[in-house]
């Protein structure tokens, strides 16, 4: 090996592991600063808190609804992975007819929002609700058993978050090259051993990440556990805010979420190991052959149709009684332009910031073995465990004094948005950058692209899917955002789940349905440029 | 590669397409209810320029919106409202402090009220404005005012109670007749409100023995009035403690077969309790002048007819008459209890913690 060959891989070493450029660095710091702006406030509030609001911490028999939430967290990510696993796979690796159509439509009810969500749910499945008056009707049954508790918030929320699993595992499973299992075949292992031993190691990171959105999720979620009358910490920091009596309290509850958080972040952190998820073979990827369901065909149909009626048709069907009704007995419907513009203009501007930042520090984390990376991802990951009241409040605070020009405008709910969902972007994008091999990174180097240059040519055009579809989850998620919308939002914009919560938080259901309806149709179009972008496979 | 390039743009052009369609359905449907106030216009003050007025409304803009939006109408002024959830626009205001760029804080419950008022943030208010309503309905140092009221009531499924059997009093709950049927949502603001009016009116004693009567017959926990008055339509429970115009939503959108109809006790007394929705004047308002005339007018005619008649709430001020599907106040057998003296809701929520009623 001559001298300048020799000169040129360690300056491939020290690109790979030495530190990122500047720029990047000033980006991160953007980023932590945003991210940590919610618990300073809460430290300042926390600072302030009394005797009394330390004691109603521990009145609140906090180990109890502590462990209620922990529970509850437990039980909905691990149906969901049950539903979303065998989703994914299907949609991805059989010749399931209509397989795209079954994508959108699996993934529509991420659109939902939890506080519409849960009460389209409780219409229908309690003791006397829609389900029931078919059954007596139909059988004359009279009452149906309740499902409120563990049961029936783990069911809803299942139903509302499956879709993150879903999307992550299936968007890992349609990059995932198939010259490993090919292998495992021709050396005879079986179907289940190929998909223990091969395939489910490799969507790992994908399944942490989605598992981590929907843990997450339900750590902060208030509209269906309070339907579903099961308590957990977070509705009780509603509750606080709510009857606004001590805020410090609540800010002592919210350290103690945030503290969760950052638990299972870093547990999740020592869960992963060194693997490799990239292809290390000579040779293009070869695109997997698609199982023949054959007799399969119809029984696997009827599950994904299951799954379809039960978390989209349900609810759906729901929206449009109400707007039927409504209208017959003479209910004036209104649906709003602007705010429907206001949805579509925030979602987008929110999923293009947040895509572009959690790429940069997705690259920090994958590409460069820094100190600092332990600390950025926990840090990154607690705004969206936040409650979106919680991380509201903690902006107006910044808002009205350290940044006037900004309050009371867009930009400062983007960031709240992007304080909010920023994690979901990450996760998606992080896992999905563990699946280019470096060589390829290293090979851009040496057609002597600088550092930009090898993320523009070479990274972000293999990446495209990832990035599309982690946009188009930060998009719906911001679509549906309530809480922090009503705080932040500038005076008078109008969103469409303001309007949703405006009509149905006063019972004007035909109202409520116009909106709820229009979100879910606007989502269609993201998620159908997702769809697009993910059945294409690495070349 | 390439290919897949051209793909794209023709599928850009779908996008496109798709894009434009979903506008076009949302910009044919707002064209109908634009003609309503049309005609309101023509009373606009020429002579100068009004100025502005920014409310923060902690209602439903759906319930109050269109009162708001006409008395910008009416006066000319740039009005700026904030719609939200009453404890969140509170807490917003708290941190807000002296920069709040609110004139006018409109709450949907005098505890949010009392929030502000305690932190020093509310202006007291003129005489003139003071004598229009009752002064059960306004604050004891004049710095919130009601202007709107709303009666707690009992709400009972048609077809598995007869409103005859109701007891007369909310104390007659607590028997034991009453096992499994009742409904409540203790985490509810107006709830609360009610517990505080009782600790008021019967002391601190006799509270307690009426939650844990009604404990002991295990009532069914909702988050909050509207999934209440629909659990006892469909006959989940038999009867709920909630506020009284949420039925008449229901019964608008759902028609008369609507299966629960309210029942004010008989004999009254603190289950009837008169809530009100009200409002203040923030110390820090840079337009005092247009927020006196946004409290005049809500507490005009026009407005107090617009609360009973839409939105099912009792007008608060003289010579208005109540909707004719609500009973009258006078038949009510309200208590006489002062808005200003439910203020101890931290009391209140201590009593339903140490009772296992709020976590």
């Amino acid at each position: 090996m001559n001298q300048a060959t020799k000169a040129f891989f360690i300056e491939i070493v020290k690109r790979k592991y030495g530190r990122p450029p500047l720029y990047i660095f000033v980006l991160l710091f953007l980023i932590v600063f945003i991210m940590v702006l919610p618990l300073i406030h809460l430290v300042i509030r926390g600072a302030e808190a009394s005797y009394n609001d330390w004691r109603l911490l521990f009145s609140i028999r906090t180990f109890e609804i502590f462990g209620r939430s922990f529970l509850l967290m437990m039980t909905v990510t691990f149906f969901s992975f049950l539903i979303a696993m065998p989703l994914a796979w299907i949609t991805v690796r059989t010749n399931l007819a209509l397989k795209k159509i079954w994508t959108v439509l699996i993934s529509l009810p991420l659109v939902i929002p939890s506080f519409v969500g849960a009460f389209l749910f409780d219409s229908v499945l309690s003791p006397k609700g829609l389900l029931q008056k078919l059954l007596e009707i139909l059988f004359g049954i009279e009452k149906i058993p309740e499902i409120y508790g563990l049961f029936g918030a783990t069911l809803v929320l299942v139903l509302l978050t499956y879709p993150y699993l879903f999307l992550t595992i299936r968007s890992a499973l349609s990059n995932l090259d198939s010259s490993r299992e090919d292998i495992a075949r021709s050396l005879g292992h079986s179907f289940f051993s190929r998909f223990i031993h091969v395939i489910f190691p490799q969507l790992k990171p994908a399944i942490i990440a989605g598992s981590l959105l929907v843990a997450l999720y339900v750590l902060s979620d208030f509209g269906v556990v309070s339907l579903m009358k099961y308590n957990t910490f977070t509705w009780i920091i509603y509750q606080q805010y709510e009857s606004v009596v001590e805020r410090s309290a609540s800010a002592v509850l919210s350290l103690v979420l945030v503290l969760t958080a950052i638990i299972i972040i870093t547990l999740e952190y020592r869960t992963r190991g060194n693997e490799k998820y990239y292809r290390v073979g000579r040779g293009a990827s070869r695109e997997p052959r698609l199982i023949k369901l054959g007799k399969w065909q119809f029984p696997i149909s009827l599950f994904v149709v299951f799954i379809v009626v039960l978390a989209l048709f349900l609810p759906i069907s729901v929206l449009v009684f109400w707007f039927v009704r409504g209208i017959s007995f003479g209910e004036p419907i209104l649906l709003l332009w602007e705010a429907t513009y206001n949805s579509i203009f925030l979602s987008i501007v929110t999923a293009g910031i947040t895509i572009f930042l959690s790429f940069c520090m997705a690259i920090v984390l994958v590409r460069h073995k820094m100190l600092i990376n332990k600390f950025l991802e926990p840090i990154s990951f607690t705004g969206y465990a936040l409650p979106g009241i919680v991380v509201g409040i903690s902006l107006v605070f910044f808002g009205i004094h350290y940044g006037l020009f900004l309050y009371q405008t867009k930009y400062l709910l983007i960031i709240a948005y992007i304080i909010l969902f920023f994690p979901v972007a990450l996760g998606t994008i992080r896992s999905s950058l563990l699946q280019i091999s470096p060589m390829i990174i290293e090979s851009g180097y040496l057609l002597k692209h600088n550092y930009l240059g090898v993320m523009v040519k070479i990274i972000l055009p293999i990446m495209k899917s990832g990035l599309f579809m982690s946009g188009a989850m930060v998009f719906l998620l911001t679509m549906k955002e309530l809480p922090a919308t009503l705080i932040l939002g500038p005076i008078g914009m109008k969103t469409l789940s303001m309007a949703v919560w405006s009509a149905s938080s006063e019972a004007f259901f035909a109202q409520a349905a116009a909106p709820a309806l229009m979100l879910i149709i606007i989502t269609i179009l993201p998620l159908s440029i997702l769809l697009k972008r993910n059945n294409r496979f690495l070349s | 590669m390439k290919i897949s390039f051209d793909s794209n743009r023709y599928f850009g052009k779908r996008l496109l397409f798709c894009a434009v369609f979903v506008l076009g359905l949302a910009g044919c449907a707002q064209s109908t209810p634009e003609t309503v106030y049309v005609t309101k216009e023509v009373v606009k003050e020429v002579s100068r320029d009004p100025g502005k007025l920014v409310i923060y409304v902690g209602r439903s803009e759906t319930l109050v919106g269109p009162i708001v939006k006409q008395f910008a109408e009416v006066t000319g002024i740039d009005v700026q409202a904030k719609y939200g959830k009453t404890g969140a626009i509170a807490a917003t205001l708290l941190e807000e402090g002296r920069k709040s760029p609110a004139d006018i804080f409109f709450a949907q419950d005098p505890g949010g009220l009392g929030v502000t008022a305690k932190a020093g943030m509310l202006k007291p208010l003129d005489s003139d404005l003071l004598e229009k309503v009752p002064t059960w309905a306004q604050s004891k140092e004049s710095l919130w005012i009601g202007l709107s009221g709303r009666a707690r009531t009992v709400v009972y499924n048609t077809k598995n109670v007869l409103p005859e059997n109701l007891p007369a009093t909310i104390e007659g709950f607590a028997d034991p007749e009453w096992k499994g049927r009742i409904g409540w949502p203790p985490t509810n603001g107006s709830f609360q409100a009610m517990v505080t009016a009782m600790r008021v009116e019967w002391g601190e004693e006799r509270t307690r023995q009426w939650l844990e009567g009604i404990q002991a017959n295990e009532p069914k926990i909702y988050p909050k009035n509207t999934p209440t008055v629909a659990a006892a339509g469909a006959g989940e429970i038999d009867v709920g403690f909630v506020n009284h115009y949420y039925l008449h939503r229901f019964i608008a959108e759902q028609g008369e077969g609507f299966g629960a109809r309210n029942h004010h006790l008989a004999s009254g007394g603190v289950g009837s309790v008169i809530l009100v929705a009200g409002a203040g004047i923030l110390n820090t308002s840079k337009n005092e002048e247009n927020a006196k005339k946004f409290l005049n007018f809500m507490l005009s005619p026009v407005a107090q007819q617009y609360f009973t008649g839409q939105t099912y709430e009792y007008p608060l001020v003289e010579g208005v008459k109540a909707n004719p599907l609500l009973v009258p106040i006078d038949l009510i057998n309200k208590p006489s209890i002062d808005m200003a003296s439910l203020d101890d809701l931290k009391g209140t929520q201590e009593l339903l913690r140490s009772l296992g009623i709020l976590n």
